[in-house]
């Protein structure tokens, strides 16, 4: 094969380059860099090494402890959020009408909660809640149910994970429907021919047809709920206590309440590192989960068929025929 | 196994009130014995797909019965209907295993575990699927998939009829005979009643001992393909079946005459209770219609091309404004690119408003 030499494509590439480059790589050199040095003000700098790393990862000291606890709350409040909200999102979609107009307005009020920016969620929540005021707080505590978001550790939790679930579960149930509708009604049709169950349908159809918009879900709202920030800042402050300080809380607070530029920046290396890793290890397991092993298939030659023209496996499914 | 009588069957999809000629299928007395190969043949939108969901149970149809054995079971759900159907692409389970694909309608009739396991091993065999069981369905060719979702009917061992919507659309060219002989031979083995929707009538007079065609949303003609290559009951399936169609020409008819522009064709038969004011047309097939060099007595026409088509070979040619196909036979050649049509009368039908008319002896 020949290629063409066009040098004049590293024209086109460039600007990509280059707003790259300022965007992203030098931010995060400039990150590296301060990662390894301590700064007590006046732009002066000491260097220090992996000094820091070292500190984040040990719980004795107040650095290390502070990302250590708010790393477990974290990962925590990450595996409530995915086992609620992918469940009901799922739940949500297979209740959706397919046709008609109630389609559409299904869809604007799950839309809805999306359109809100970050903030005014936290705010609006934080009336929501509040004893005196609020509508949900107010109601909690006449029928009898002693609720405070800001004394009580597992009210604050309660709330900051229900107003996430409002928030989010849109968007799961969104993808999941749009999976859903991508299913051909044959598919429906056969299992009814064979006596499928509304259970066995949802187990060998829909499930394994909404595997990739799941999958993309459980990666958004992993990440999402990882790095989550803004609302639990409007509604608690990461309070009563620490109890609701997140990882990204913590960081704010290193980086800009104390100016800690060289622990913040270090700790914001890990914090990226971790949801790297966590996105990959979902992305792997999610997609290699129901594809046939190799090994499995050679460990066995005794029922390898021999190559016959009707039947060979393919390795991806080939492009409809036209019809005739 | 079943006899399925369809009486006075008819479905609109805007429901019972809407307009009579905008019903998807009109209304239809038939009967599809027992063991039978049907085809149920015509162009697309012509309400065979809907005839077809109407006798597997995904449609409820607007009127009419369907019974099976005599007995009626348009009420009941396609689940409690011994019907098997095969689906123009391949539905398949993604994510279980051939076998499991296979047990998937059993084990939902709650069918005890060595019972599935023993007719899954028959159809696997039946089907030449074997060394396939315990693979991931999904990795297989259309063909297999096909013949899966073939072998997820045939398992069940009530199954009284198995249907077919255009299976091969999916599968390579090279593949669909071989795929069509399976079908073919599993319907000798199995002595089951297939119905095969199609709109390619060389799948349907190849499967098929009855050919059903339909046009727009009526059964036009049913019968062997080579009553519809003889005597076509309708101009449709005289012009649908065949390559080229059946050369379709307004004439009038009386007696044993026809009258074409002018110039006169014999017929066999005497057509003398022709209905008043229809619309009369002679048919004959291309076959049964030959070029021979002009000549008195027969009926001049142009000729625009000549199709070779190997074994035989077409002139196309033009009468006044009507096109025919005609048999050139063998060192056929023109010199002014004219030509006299000779037709065979025992083979020239008459049409009133499109439909056959039988003649007097």
């Amino acid at each position: 094969m020949d290629k063409t030499v066009n040098q004049k494509a590293w024209f086109l590439v460039l600007p990509v380059f280059l707003v790259v480059a300022f965007s992203a790589v030098l931010p995060l050199m400039t990150v590296v860099n301060y990662s390894m040095q301590d700064t007590f003000g006046n732009n002066q700098f000491f260097w220090n090494g992996v000094g820091w790393f070292k500190e984040l990862l040990d719980p004795s000291t107040d650095l290390g402890g502070r990302f250590l606890a708010s790393l477990g709350r974290n990962l925590f409040f990450s595996l409530v959020i995915l086992a609620i909200e992918v469940p009901l999102g799922i739940v949500v979609a297979l209740s959706m009408p397919r046709e008609g107009w109630t389609v559409a307005a299904c869809l604007i009020i799950l839309a809805l909660p999306l359109l809100i920016p970050w903030n005014v969620v936290g705010t609006i929540w934080q009336i929501f809640g509040r004893p005196d005021i609020g509508l949900l707080g107010y109601t909690l505590n006449a029928i009898g149910i002693d609720y405070n978001y800001v004394s009580n550790e597992v009210d604050a939790w309660v709330t900051v994970i229900v107003m996430d679930v409002w928030h989010w579960t849109s968007l799961v149930a969104l993808l999941c429907y749009a999976g859903l509708k991508s299913i051909p009604e044959a598919y429906y049709q056969a299992a009814q021919i064979d006596g499928a169950s509304r259970w066995a349908v949802f187990k060998a159809i829909q499930l394994p047809k909404m595997n990739r918009v799941l999958l993309i879900a459980v990666l958004l709202r992993f990440m999402d709920s990882f790095m989550i920030y803004t609302e639990p800042f409007v509604v608690t402050g990461g309070g009563p206590g620490n109890s609701t300080t997140f990882v990204s809380i913590e960081l704010v607070k290193i980086a800009l309440g104390q100016f800690d530029l060289g622990k913040a920046a270090a700790l914001s290396l890990v914090y990226n590192l971790i949801i790297l890793i966590v996105c990959w290890i979902f992305y792997t397991v999610m997609t290699n989960a129901g594809v046939e092993r190799k090994v499995q298939a050679s460990s066995k030659p005794a029922v390898e068929p021999k190559p016959s023209v009707g039947l060979k496996p393919v390795p991806a499914l080939k492009p409809r025929e036209g019809v005739a | 196994m079943a006899r399925i009588d369809l009486v006075d069957l008819a479905h609109s999809y805007g429901g019972n009130n809407a307009p009579p000629e905008s019903f998807a299928l009109k209304p239809v007395t038939m009967t599809w014995r027992q063991g039978g190969a049907y085809a149920l043949l015509g162009p697309s939108g012509c309400g065979k797909t809907t005839l077809l969901n109407v006798i597997s149970g995904i449609i409820t149809p607007s009127r009419g019965k369907i019974l099976f054995d005599g007995k009626d079971i348009t009420p009941l759900s396609t689940q409690k209907r011994n019907i098997a159907q095969v689906f123009q692409f391949p539905v398949i389970y993604d994510t279980m295993t051939v076998g499991q694909n296979l047990a998937f309608p059993l084990k939902n009739r709650g069918v005890p575990r060595a019972e599935i396991d023993k007719r899954v091993a028959e159809i696997g065999r039946l089907l030449d699927l074997e060394p396939y069981l315990d693979r991931k369905a999904t990795r297989l060719t259309a063909d297999a998939k096909q013949k899966i979702s073939l072998g997820r009917g045939l398992v069940r061992s009530d199954v009284a009829a198995v249907l077919f919507d255009e299976p091969l659309t999916v599968i390579d060219p090279e593949l669909k005979w071989q795929l069509r002989s399976k079908l073919k031979a599993l319907h000798r083995e199995l002595d089951l009643t297939m119905i095969y929707v199609t709109h390619d009538q060389t799948e349907a007079l190849t499967f098929a001992d009855t050919v059903v065609v339909m046009h727009d949303g009526r059964v036009v003609q049913s019968g062997t393909p080579a009553e519809l290559f003889d005597k076509p009951a309708h101009t449709f399936v005289g012009y649908f079946i065949g390559s080229p169609g059946m050369n379709i020409l307004p004439a009038e008819v009386r007696g044993r005459e026809a009258r074409v522009g002018g110039h006169v064709i014999a017929l066999n038969r005497a057509y003398d209770n022709l209905p008043a004011g229809a619309k009369i047309e002679i048919g004959v097939r291309p076959e049964f219609v030959e070029v021979v060099a002009p000549g008195p007595g027969l009926l001049t026409a142009r000729i625009e091309r000549i199709d070779d088509l190997g074994r035989i070979r077409f002139a196309r040619v033009r009468v006044g404004d009507a096109k025919l196909a005609a048999r050139a036979p063998a060192g056929f050649t023109s010199a002014d690119g004219t030509a006299g049509l000779k037709f065979d009368p025992s083979h020239v039908h008459v049409y009133a408003d499109s439909l056959l008319v039988e003649g007097a002896a």
